[in-house]
């Protein structure tokens, strides 16, 4: 009889908090009950909704890798009352996670593939936890490419781990910045992500791409992308609607025949193709 | 297992004394402060008659207006989840028009599909829908073009439908239906080949559901959303009042020590549904919330559980301040 | 009517307005706003005493301001509220071509707020016979059965926002109730949640309101909402003089300072 509460969060405390760019943190949440971190288990793609007890919830994807076990790490600006309330959290505080909802990026299809991400300021978040779960996994991928810019250094996320990439001889990083947003010991390319994808020409023979970023970005690379030679069912991008309960029921981010919080976030550019464009 | 017996006007009106002593609260649509409301009566007296329906829907039974989730504490370093599970008193539904008993079943879906919502099914597991046929319709109904009829059984654990001697017949159509029966077996007398059809409302059908599900991915850049909702002024009545409409909005109230978290009916209706922090806006003309309406209630929907998520009843175009007929509408998309 | 339609297809068809804001048939003898926008189309507008409903929200909403210049169809609550948009600076005072029609059906055109002015001052129409008498039949209950009378009839509150959608002075882009930083009012349509609404959006429309009754109309539950702004808005006048929808120059009575103001209200 006793059904359960779809709408309880898991209770989670906040172990780390990284300053990632202005208004942007990155949090490692660690469950604070150890019988549900056992039990919890995601795949890369997928979100969750994040409580501010007193303000409400949040939606946004989960950023770390499901081969990193223990914790989860999400990555958010804060805009609006949720996200101010999350901002302000310390190490040590307790907020709440719901999830893991959506669909996922579907890495295991991927084996043996070449793998190109694109990816454009804070919309880096939702491929990090791809590119950690295929770098854990590396032998199974072959060519990594990551495409990632940002409007200023200030802007970019994850440096450290930028930095990490930067170094590794298993990826090909590029990052940019656009016109303007460079700093005098600027090392990195400055441009916009197209034209920089353009220039790097990646093969699209046996290649996925995925791309992430604000509206004009992905509306100067697909078409880029498709040039290139990738077909729209190897182009794979994430999307983020609004949404309230993330279990396909509150009707907020219905789009098209799609609840994005269901059938989504994950879409090939085929499939986005197949909706309005109301997102 | 549909059984069809007959009950005297007499015997109704000592049924509902029976279910009070049974210990079941008994909702109808009857008169509170020169308006018709569902509200909780005891006798059939007092249940109004010559009314098409309520302006509300019943389905604030189920899914209340405003409803708690989970309830917390907080201290500093430490947060207190405390679950919730409504107080739920057994309930017959009782004179429901067969269009409003039938939205449960849209409820039922969006509710239950993929994960279980125990506040919704709390409420509806102790319904009992007595559905009341209609003799009379007005020019907001269009049942029978979505699948239903004013002497639709779909939805209705017994379906009363009134007869031109008087009484009632009672189709008893499901075990909630028959439990309820059965406190009172002695009030129902077998039917004998009465014309269920005799007094029922002729509503003419105005179009054909699946027929208008097939246009639409066609119309979805077509003028015909910005034309007709050029006079909506973008409230929410329409959904408020509507016995299949679920979106909702979650809500959070709470002090520095403890809070709530409430479930809220929204709708898509609205501008600030689909509104995001950042002020992007997915849906920002109120044509394109209008395409949205009626997309997911015939498209989507449909293309999902398999039938529109309107039942005809007409409340939206009751309720509505500047007359956006769904009926009419829907007939000229059809029509296109 | 005809005069009406005559005068709507001229206009349209010489291009002084590209919009007519008016009425037409709708469900069971209903009249409901319409945009026609072509002489031939002039065949839809209706004139009777159904046509109660105040069309001058259209004036402030994009979808139709983008079609031009707008005549509308003016009842006296449509004039009211021209001229204190106008008061508010929504719209310019020859931007809208009012069209007013008598019970007789002449129509008068009224191309400025000036004209307006005019126009109501001759006749001012006003609050109905009976919200008049229901307004007073609130104002003779005690404190404690004017505050059940609300409270029962707010119970009913599904906050569906049509009054304020429906109101030709909620005009505002980003309105207090949807702003979430602070959240300055409840959302939930629980007991709580409908007072702070109800009062807060009173207080809004207090000095604004001109009395056209139109967001007690809209509502689908039936509540007298509108007795509660013009419960307000006359509280404004008694205090201050001055009444919305009267003049299309007017300082917002509750923003503006005068010598003459009287204090009394402070204690």
């Amino acid at each position: 009889m006793a059904e359960k509460n779809i709408y309880l969060p898991y209770l989670m405390r906040v172990a780390k908090v990284t300053d990632e760019a202005p208004a942007v943190k990155t949090f490692r949440l660690e469950f604070v009950n150890p019988e549900d971190a056992d039990n919890f288990d995601f795949n890369t793609g997928q979100f969750g909704l994040y409580s501010a007890f007193g303000e409400g919830e949040s939606t946004f994807c989960i950023a770390s890798s499901p081969t990193r076990k223990g914790y989860i790490e999400c990555t958010f600006r804060a805009v609006g009352r949720v996200t101010h309330a999350l901002a302000a959290k310390e190490e040590g505080d307790i907020i709440g996670f719901r999830g893991p909802y959506g669909n996922l990026f579907p890495i295991e299809e991927w084996r043996g593939k070449n793998l190109l991400f694109v990816a454009g300021g804070i919309a880096l978040p939702p491929l990090r936890s791809v590119i950690w779960n295929c770098l854990d996994q590396r032998d199974g991928f072959r060519d990594i490419t990551v495409v990632y810019g940002a409007r200023s250094v200030a802007d970019l996320v994850y440096k450290y781990e930028l930095r990490d990439w930067q170094e590794r001889a298993d990826i090909d990083l590029a990052v940019t910045v656009d016109p303007g947003g460079e700093t005098h010991d600027w090392k990195g390319k400055v441009g916009f992500v197209p034209p920089i994808v353009e220039q790097l020409a990646p093969r699209s023979e046996n290649t996925i791409a995925i791309v992430c970023g604000p509206p004009i970005m992905i509306k100067h690379t697909l078409p880029l992308l498709e040039t290139l030679g990738f077909t729209s069912d190897c182009i794979y991008t994430t999307l983020e609607n609004r949404m309230k309960c993330g279990l396909g029921k509150c009707g907020r981010c219905n789009t098209g025949r799609s609840f994005i919080c269901k059938d989504g976030p994950v879409y090939t550019l085929a499939q986005l193709q197949e909706l309005p464009a109301e997102y | 297992m549909a059984t069809t017996l007959k009950i005297s006007a007499a015997s109704l009106a000592a049924l509902f004394a029976v279910l009070g002593d049974a210990g079941r609260r008994i909702l109808g649509p009857a008169e509170v402060d020169g308006r018709i409301e569902l509200k909780a009566v005891r006798t059939l007296a007092e249940v109004a008659g010559d009314q098409i329906q309520p302006v509300l829907s019943a389905k604030e039974t189920a899914f209340p207006r405003v409803e708690r989730l989970l309830s917390y504490r907080m201290a500093p370093g430490k947060v207190e989840l405390q679950d919730y599970d409504p107080e739920v008193q057994p309930t017959v539904l009782f004179g429901l028009r067969p269009c409003e008993a039938a939205g449960f079943n849209s409820l039922d879906a969006v509710f239950n599909w993929d994960t279980r919502d125990k506040f919704f099914n709390a409420r509806r597991e102790q319904l009992t829908v007595v559905g009341l046929s209609c003799t009379q319709a007005d020019d907001a109904c269009f049942c029978t073009s979505v699948g239903g009829g004013p002497g639709s059984t779909k939805g209705s654990d017994i379906l009363l439908t009134p007869l031109p001697e008087g009484g009632y017949l009672a189709e008893i159509l499901t075990e909630r239906g028959e439990a309820l029966k059965d406190l009172a077996p002695a009030l129902f007398q077998p039917a004998n080949g009465e014309d269920k059809e005799a007094m029922l409302a002729k509503v003419e059908p105005s179009f054909e559901h699946q027929g208008l599900a097939a246009k639409l991915p066609g119309l979805f850049t077509s003028d015909i959303w910005a034309e007709q909702s050029l006079r909506c002024i973008g409230c929410g009545a329409c959904a408020f009042v509507c016995p299949t409409c679920v979106c909702f909005d979650i809500q959070e109230e709470a002090d520095t020590k403890q809070g709530q978290r409430l479930r809220c009916w929204d709708s898509c209706g609205l501008r600030q549904f689909t509104l995001h922090a950042s002020g992007h806006n997915p849906r920002s003309a109120q044509s394109e919330r209008w395409r949205q309406r009626i997309y997911h209630k015939f498209g989507y929907f449909a293309e999902r559980f398999g039938g529109p998520m309107c039942v005809g009843c007409g409340k939206c175009s009751r309720a509505c301040p500047v007359d956006m007929n769904l009926k009419e509408h829907l007939t000229q998309v059809y029509e296109v | 009517m005809e005069a009406l339609r005559t005068k709507a297809k001229e206009l349209l068809a010489q291009g002084e307005v590209q919009v007519v804001i008016g009425y037409e048939a709708g469900t069971a003898g209903v009249r409901r706003p319409c945009f026609v926008r072509t002489a031939e189309s002039a065949i839809r507008l209706v004139w009777d005493t159904n046509c109660i409903g105040n069309l001058a929200g259209y004036l402030t909403r994009p979808e139709i301001k983008r079609f031009g210049k707008p005549a509308i169809v003016a009842n006296n609550a449509v004039l009211r509220s021209l001229l204190q948009l106008v008061a508010e600076r929504q719209l310019q005072q020859d931007a809208v071509l009012a069209l007013a029609v008598a019970q007789d059906g002449v129509v008068t055109e009224l191309p400025t707020a000036q004209a307006v002015e005019d126009y109501l001052a001759i006749s001012p129409g006003g609050l109905s016979a009976a919200d008049r008498e229901k307004m007073e039949h609130l104002a003779q209950l005690s404190r404690e059965e004017r505050w059940t009378f609300w409270q029962r009839e707010l119970e009913r509150c599904i906050k569906c926002y049509a009054c304020r959608s429906s109101c030709p002075m909620c005009y505002c882009g980003h309105c207090t109730m949807d702003c979430n930083r602070p959240q300055w009012v409840s959302v939930p349509s629980h007991a709580l949640g409908n007072l702070e609404y109800h009062t807060v959006r009173a207080m809004h429309l207090a000095g604004r309101c001109v009395q056209c009754g139109e967001c007690g109309r809209a509502c689908p539950v039936g509540i007298p909402i509108h007795l509660l702004t013009c419960y307000a808005e006359e509280s404004v006048h008694r205090q201050f003089g001055q009444q919305a929808g009267t003049r299309a120059k007017l300082d917002y009575a509750l923003g503006a300072f005068r010598p003459d103001d009287k204090e009394s209200f402070i204690r």
